[in-house]
């Protein structure tokens, strides 16, 4: 099953180095360590959010609210420091944090207590959470102006010559490696995700398991939030406006099946980065950027495609197996 | 606390008793019908206006006929996220063809043909490659849009001919608009098919255990297959209602309606599960969203804070019947 996964990975590692090989014959320049870091950077916020969906699916329920949570939290922290200029950036990540948490507690409530699917409750707060975004701010823009230049500069400021956006989704991706393969909390995800039947006869609260992973989806959409607004120095209701299908599209091309229990924190990476080169490259080879949309749904397509024929050929091993046995 | 629902309790007959029709799940909506109905005529004057009424039911035609389809599509257990993108896509073509200079009827032609080749397109990586709906889905809705955004960019096509102007802003009768009747015949059409015929009934033995089904007989590959075709055709006449209302055609057309339909279909009682829902549920939580958006937008309310509404709503109308079965300790 490792050896299995490390497969997949490894062929997605692959399809990463064409791609940027590709590009780099059309522009040489693009290949540079120092662009592939930009690349890297401009790819983070993707990646993390990419990251909280996939625990998410990882246990057979998906969150469509998280572009929404981020727009929501996004407008929270950009009021706050405008109102507040001397309010410590690291305290308002927290504040990012918790807001994105109680945002993902309810969807994870709605789930664990109420047996809704996590479709239908995601839906639904996908609406409410940016409608409440306009009640909030009255459908007014905070603006690059009205921001600190801590709040603009702190994830910008290069740290060993990387910026600390970077360190951020780095440190993300380390927290959620351990997660995954170091805690019984990820043992329990991919359990759930795999039969959750057999999971409750292990003594694995499946009810509870989910509201735990929709916590930790909310406060990555909330850590995003903040991310994406001192980024892109715009606080508005229309922030991220339709991005959770591009986070889940991170996903999938990452090889994470929809149908839960398959997937790992590398292969969330590689499909958000496979995603952020196409963006970053259309315009350098004079590409028109209208193509992305079509290329990221082929490539989406190209993913299913092929992770449906290596799962089914996992299948066939096991029956062989069991013959064998017999 | 598992995922695995509970067997489902399927009637030989479809005829229930009265009392159960009370309890029903239709019965609720009709009742958050009126009240919203009632409220509305209370909050503002012009709200009780034949042809306040007859605008209010633009709100909810176009997504309500992709609705029907959608509903079937939910029962046999799949989903489509695309049809937003097909009608950007079927939009886009009929665009193109009115700048070859193409009349009325091979626009209308053209909007049907394309949807229904994008559901089909759909359904063949769905049934023949045997891959979840909600991923390929999600793959051909940019991949529609995506096309729309290549061919148009950031131009927009306008000149459609005037007789086209009939399917979106033409009325009938008085204020009963050609799309109102169009959504009602489509209703009765749907409500036959999915309850009065024994393809009807497949989609329901599909939804509930297709391996069940595939051993009874049921080609459920091929009934799949159709209702993703059903959803691209419906998805393809919505277009032609659209591109006609608006008389111009951009690629961000119908931005956002998967969603919208997807909770239409929720809120009118389908499950997301699959196996269970019906088109008088669809039809009446149509109403409801188009009352509600209507209503609030007499009290000069935002889009955006409607939307609050609908998603509280969805939630609400799904969660209550929950709570209430666990306060009366279950049945």
């Amino acid at each position: 099953m490792k050896a299995f996964l490390k497969y997949r990975e490894i062929w997605l590692l692959a399809a990463t180095v064409v791609l940027i090989g590709l590009i780099s014959t059309r522009f040489p320049a693009f290949a540079d360590p120092g662009n592939l870091r930009q690349v890297f950077n401009d790819t983070s916020i993707l990646m993390i959010l990419a990251l909280g969906q996939m625990v998410v699916i990882l246990t057979r329920s998906i969150d469509l609210s998280m572009a929404s949570n981020l727009c929501f939290t996004g407008m929270v922290v950009a009021m706050l420091n405008a109102a507040h200029p001397a309010i410590p950036i690291p305290l308002l990540i927290v504040i990012a944090l918790v807001v994105g948490l109680v945002l993902g507690a309810i969807n994870g409530l709605l789930v664990w207590r109420l047996n809704i699917p996590s479709i239908v409750v995601t839906l639904g707060t996908l609406t409410i959470y940016r409608g409440a975004t306009f009640v909030l701010s009255g459908g007014a823009w905070v603006n690059a102006d009205k921001m600190s230049p801590d709040f603009i500069g702190f994830q910008r400021a290069a740290f060993l010559g990387i910026p600390v956006l970077s360190w951020i989704a780095i440190l993300v991706i380390a927290l959620f490696f351990v997660l995954m393969t170091r805690t019984a909390l990820g043992r329990s995800i991919y359990a759930i995700g795999v039969n959750p039947t057999a999971s409750v006869y292990a003594g694995i609260d499946v009810g509870r398991t989910k509201f735990i992973v929709f916590c930790i989806s909310g406060m990555i959409g909330g850590l995003s939030g903040y991310l994406w607004i001192s980024r892109y120095v715009i606080a508005s209701v229309e922030v991220a406006n339709g991005y959770e299908l591009n986070i889940i599209a991170a996903c999938v091309i990452g090889g994470i099946s929809i149908a839960g229990g398959i997937g790992s924190v590398g292969g969330a990476v590689l499909g958000a980065l496979f995603l952020g080169i196409i963006s970053n490259a259309l315009p350098v080879i004079n590409i028109s950027p209208f193509w992305q949309m079509a290329i990221s749904g082929s490539a989406i397509i190209l993913a299913v495609v092929l992770n449906a024929r290596s799962e089914r050929q996992q299948g066939r091993i096991i029956l062989r197996k069991v013959e064998a046995v017999t | 606390m598992t995922e695995i629902p509970a067997p489902r309790h399927i009637p030989d007959r479809l005829d229930k008793p009265l009392s159960s029709a009370i309890f029903s799940w239709e019965a609720l909506l009709v009742v958050v019908a009126v009240a919203i109905f009632a409220i509305n005529s209370f909050s503002s004057p012009y709200f009780l206006d034949p042809y306040s009424l007859s605008d209010l039911t633009f709100n909810f035609t176009e997504k309500g006929l992709i609705a029907f389809a959608m509903a079937l599509l939910i029962i046999s257990g799949e989903i489509d996220l695309s049809v937003a993108a097909i009608i950007a896509l079927a939009s886009t073509m009929m665009g193109m063809a009115v700048q070859a200079g193409a009349g009325t009827p091979v626009l209308v032609l053209i909007g049907i043909v394309v949807g229904l080749g994008c559901g089909a397109f759909n359904g063949l990586l769905v049934t023949r490659l045997g891959l979840p709906s909600i991923v390929v889905t999600i793959g051909t809705m940019s991949l529609f849009r995506g096309i729309a955004f290549i061919i148009l960019g950031d131009q927009a096509y306008k000149g459609y001919p005037e007789s086209f102007t009939f399917f979106g802003q033409g009325y009938v009768w008085w204020v009963v608009s050609f799309e109102l009747v169009l959504f009602l015949i489509a209703a009765i059409v749907y409500w036959l098919v999915l309850h009065r015929t024994s393809f009807g009934r497949r989609v329901f033995a599909i939804g509930n255990n297709p391996v069940a089904a595939q051993f009874s007989g049921v080609r459920v590959s091929r009934i799949k297959f159709i209702l993703f075709c059903l959803t691209g055709l419906m998805s393809g006449i919505a277009s032609v209602l659209i591109t006609s209302r608006l008389g111009s055609t951009r690629p961000s057309i119908a931005q956002g309606y998967e969603l919208e339909v997807i909770t239409m279909v929720v809120l009118g009682g389908v499950s997301i599960l699959g196996g269970a829902g019906s088109i008088l549920g669809v039809v009446l939580a149509a109403f409801i969203m188009g009352l509600v958006t209507f209503g609030l937008g007499l009290l000069n309310v935002p889009g955006i804070v409607m939307s609050i509404f609908i998603g509280l709503l969805l939630i609400i109308v799904i969660a209550l019947p929950i709570v209430w079965r666990r306060l009366h300790g279950g049945r």
